[in-house]
């Protein structure tokens, strides 16, 4: 089975319509949304309504901490997002706000494990910056591969049996085998903001049976997606940084 | 759940097992057969009982990644991989003969033969490199040769991967590899510098010729870390009639700085081909090693023994230094289509600092008549036109070591350049475009056969187009 893997989607109606159609196109079978389908984006009505559809056709969807706070204001947002958070809550109704307070924070299937930051403490939403936050991660699950998001720039790690870390940061287009002597842990790139200097939006495919990674970079409309964002009155940055990927 | 033991007459996903035909440290070959493939095939089960050195578990990780990948003739090719979760194998073409290990005990060889051995090196290095692998083991029993004479490099345990997760990179605190052949730079923890593998097979090009290994058998790190700053005897101490041009390609893949060496496996190949257009530099004629204030300089010097520069690119690498082929013609072409070529080349090579340019003229050769090297007054054309080349490409003014030129005799002069362009792993050919349609309708067009079957990029160059005067 071939999963299409997204996170980190932020209301960009633009990139995550690219996205899901560059994955119906590499024949994914199902689909896997790691979380954070709102913030600093434009587009927040049209993501969670495309989310509902999407887990009622079987997608699995995890809670972000963008997901979260629309419910529970977090401090630990800086100004930025707090400011497309506080407008996002005015635009989701009730049933879409109930949608995304009700997410689960991990979802185990077989052998792998999602979750939107890492796997250590789910609700603390701390960022997989290196492989010592990989490592903690991985000790505290046993599943073969898990995948999380929440720092926008894909990276790969893998812990041997004897706890040695390896990383890796992937290249669109070229698989990599999960290999079966170790644990994984995919840091999937951001579909809605990407920040590893490449305005492309990014997603993954994870072939099952093969059992291999594949990134996948989507160029999409950016400009209509900065538009949107000014036009709402968003801070001005978050139409800039999608231009430059950062 | 695992599966039963291999041994012979075992069926392990439609394989069937064969005889044990090696055991070796890391891993037992056994011979297999599959009902639905003709070809020899081995089967490579890493050894992974307890006790054993968790080094060769990832060697066999990273073979099981990489192998998969490659194609081409100077690799076995893959047919299936098992992991860990049943039972570790790799499944791959079985190369007769023996490696290159088996021929130790008639050291030194020839020159010539030695040289051409290292040249098929250095080209299947080039097409791996392409392929975006560094082997990073490059020694006599990792290379074998098909009947075809094309080398095969084995055992891709200790490989990098540009694209791939390397699983090597932080699994072990000292380097891993073969002591003797090791580049220095691997011993400050470098393993994505393709010019890593030249390193080492300057090391093997040492030893076939002179029968000594250059950094000896050392296998301690403190006895490896002298390469860092003292540098091998030259060969020609050890055999005094050593061929000039050998030593200076030989010294030059040892250099302790990457950036010393050949840029590419495929600009050493070139070289290797053309003996007489190596470049002689104080290489070539050195008798002994470099002065002691020298390897002290280098022994003190932070920045060589220390420091790992920052993680490159091999395909990145691999573009910014082409080998460049640029036919002239220089019977028909107007001193506008000269020109034209010659802008055309200045723009790539300013550019790109390492590439090479190679200037071919084609003396065409009737198909009737014999030919003679002499014309009427006397001269040599073959030596004439070497001397053309050679004026046409000064106002270049490239070193040495980047500028080649050879004149092809051949009776068909697109066969001529295509050729050659094959031969020495050309990544780009210029042409003028024929001018004289008359010329063009009979002879047909050289550059268009040329740009139709060039396995390479060709750029098809004119002189910039003039307004035509009005009456």
């Amino acid at each position: 089975m071939r999963l299409a893997i997204f996170a980190d989607i932020h209301a960009n109606r633009q990139a995550f319509s690219a996205c899901l159609e560059a994955a119906r196109a590499q024949g994914s079978e199902r689909i896997v949304l790691l979380g954070d389908y709102v913030g600093y984006g434009a587009d927040p009505e049209w993501a969670v309504d495309t989310v509902m559809d999407l887990v009622e056709q079987g997608a699995l969807a995890l809670r972000g901490n963008h997901d979260q706070a629309i419910g529970t204001s977090s401090e630990t947002m800086n100004a930025e997002a707090q400011a497309a958070i506080e407008w996002t809550r005015g635009r989701l109704s009730a049933a879409q706000r109930r949608f995304l307070a009700e997410l689960p924070m991990t979802i185990r299937e077989e052998d792998r494990l999602y979750v939107h930051a890492e796997a250590s403490q789910p609700s603390r939403w701390r960022y997989v910056r290196n492989a010592n936050d990989a490592a903690h991660s991985l000790m505290a699950t046993d599943a073969h591969v898990s995948f999380c998001g929440h720092i926008h720039q894909p990276a790969m790690y893998s812990m041997s049996a004897a706890a040695k870390m390896t990383s890796f940061i992937p290249t669109a287009r070229v698989p990599v085998q999960m290999l079966s002597g170790r644990q994984w842990l995919v840091v999937l790139g951001s579909v809605g903001q990407p920040r590893d200097h490449n305005a492309a939006a990014s997603f993954a495919i994870y072939d099952t049976k093969r059992r291999e990674v594949t990134y996948h970079r989507v160029p999409y409309d950016v400009e209509a997606a900065a538009q949107q964002i000014r036009a709402n009155g968003l801070p001005l940055w978050l139409a800039d940084r999608l231009r430059v990927g950062r | 759940m695992r599966e039963p033991p291999i041994r012979p007459g075992a069926v392990i996903d439609g394989f069937v097992i064969g005889e044990c035909v090696h055991r070796g440290g890391m891993a037992l070959l056994w011979s297999v057969t599959h009902p639905d493939i003709a070809t020899p095939l081995l089967m490579k089960v890493p050894r992974v009982s307890e006790g054993e050195d968790p080094a060769a578990i990832v060697s066999f990780e990273m073979e099981q990644m990489i192998l998969p990948r490659l194609s081409g003739s100077h690799v076995p090719a893959c047919f299936g991989t098992g992991d860990f979760a049943r039972q570790p194998y790799v499944v791959i073409e079985r190369i007769p003969g023996d490696t290159l290990y088996r021929r130790l005990n008639e050291l030194p060889l020839g020159y010539a033969e030695a040289a051409a051995i290292i040249g098929q090196i250095a080209v299947a290095l080039a097409d791996l490199h392409r392929q975006n692998v560094i082997h990073h083991d490059i020694k006599p029993s990792s290379i074998m040769f098909r009947a075809t004479g094309e080398a095969v490099l084995i055992d891709f345990g200790l490989s990098h991967h540009n694209q791939l997760p390397d699983l090597l990179q932080e699994e072990f605190r000292l380097p891993y590899g073969t002591a003797p052949y090791m580049a220095p730079e691997r011993l400050l923890g470098r393993r994505d510098d393709p010019r890593s593998d030249l390193f080492s097979l300057g090391v093997l090009a040492y030893f076939f010729t002179t029968g000594v290994r250059p950094f000896g058998e050392t296998e301690t790190l403190r006895g490896m870390r002298r390469r860092l700053w003292r540098d091998p005897y030259p060969p020609r101490k050890l055999r005094p009639d050593y061929p000039p041009w050998l030593q200076e390609s030989v010294l030059r893949c040892l250099e302790i700085e990457p950036v010393w060496r050949h840029p590419t496996a495929a600009q050493l190949a070139f070289d290797l081909g053309h003996p007489d257009q190596v470049k002689l530099t104080g290489r070539a004629e050195k008798l002994e090693r470099d002065p002691l204030r020298t390897v002290l300089r280098r022994r003190f010097n932070r920045g060589l023994t220390l420091e790992a520069p920052p993680k490159s690119d091999v395909a990145a690498h691999l573009a910014s230094s082409p080998i460049v082929a640029i036919a002239i013609d220089l019977d028909e072409a107007s001193e506008e289509l000269s020109q034209a070529l010659r802008v055309s080349a200045e723009r790539i090579l300013a550019t790109l600092p390492s590439a090479r340019l190679a200037c071919l003229n084609v003396l065409r050769l009737k198909r009737l008549a014999l030919d003679r090297t002499l014309d009427e007054q006397g001269h040599n054309k073959h030596i004439d036109r070497l001397v053309r080349l050679r004026h046409w490409a000064t106002p270049l003014k490239l070193g040495e070591d980047r500028l080649s030129v050879h004149v092809l005799e051949a009776v068909d002069p697109a066969s001529a350049i295509l050729e050659f362009a094959a031969a020495s792993q050309v990544d780009h050919i210029l042409i003028g475009a024929r001018q004289h349609s008359l010329a063009r309708n009979i002879l047909g067009s050289v550059s268009a056969k040329v740009a139709a079957d060039a396995a390479c990029s060709v750029t098809v160059v004119r002189p910039p187009l003039r307004t035509q005067g009005s009456g």
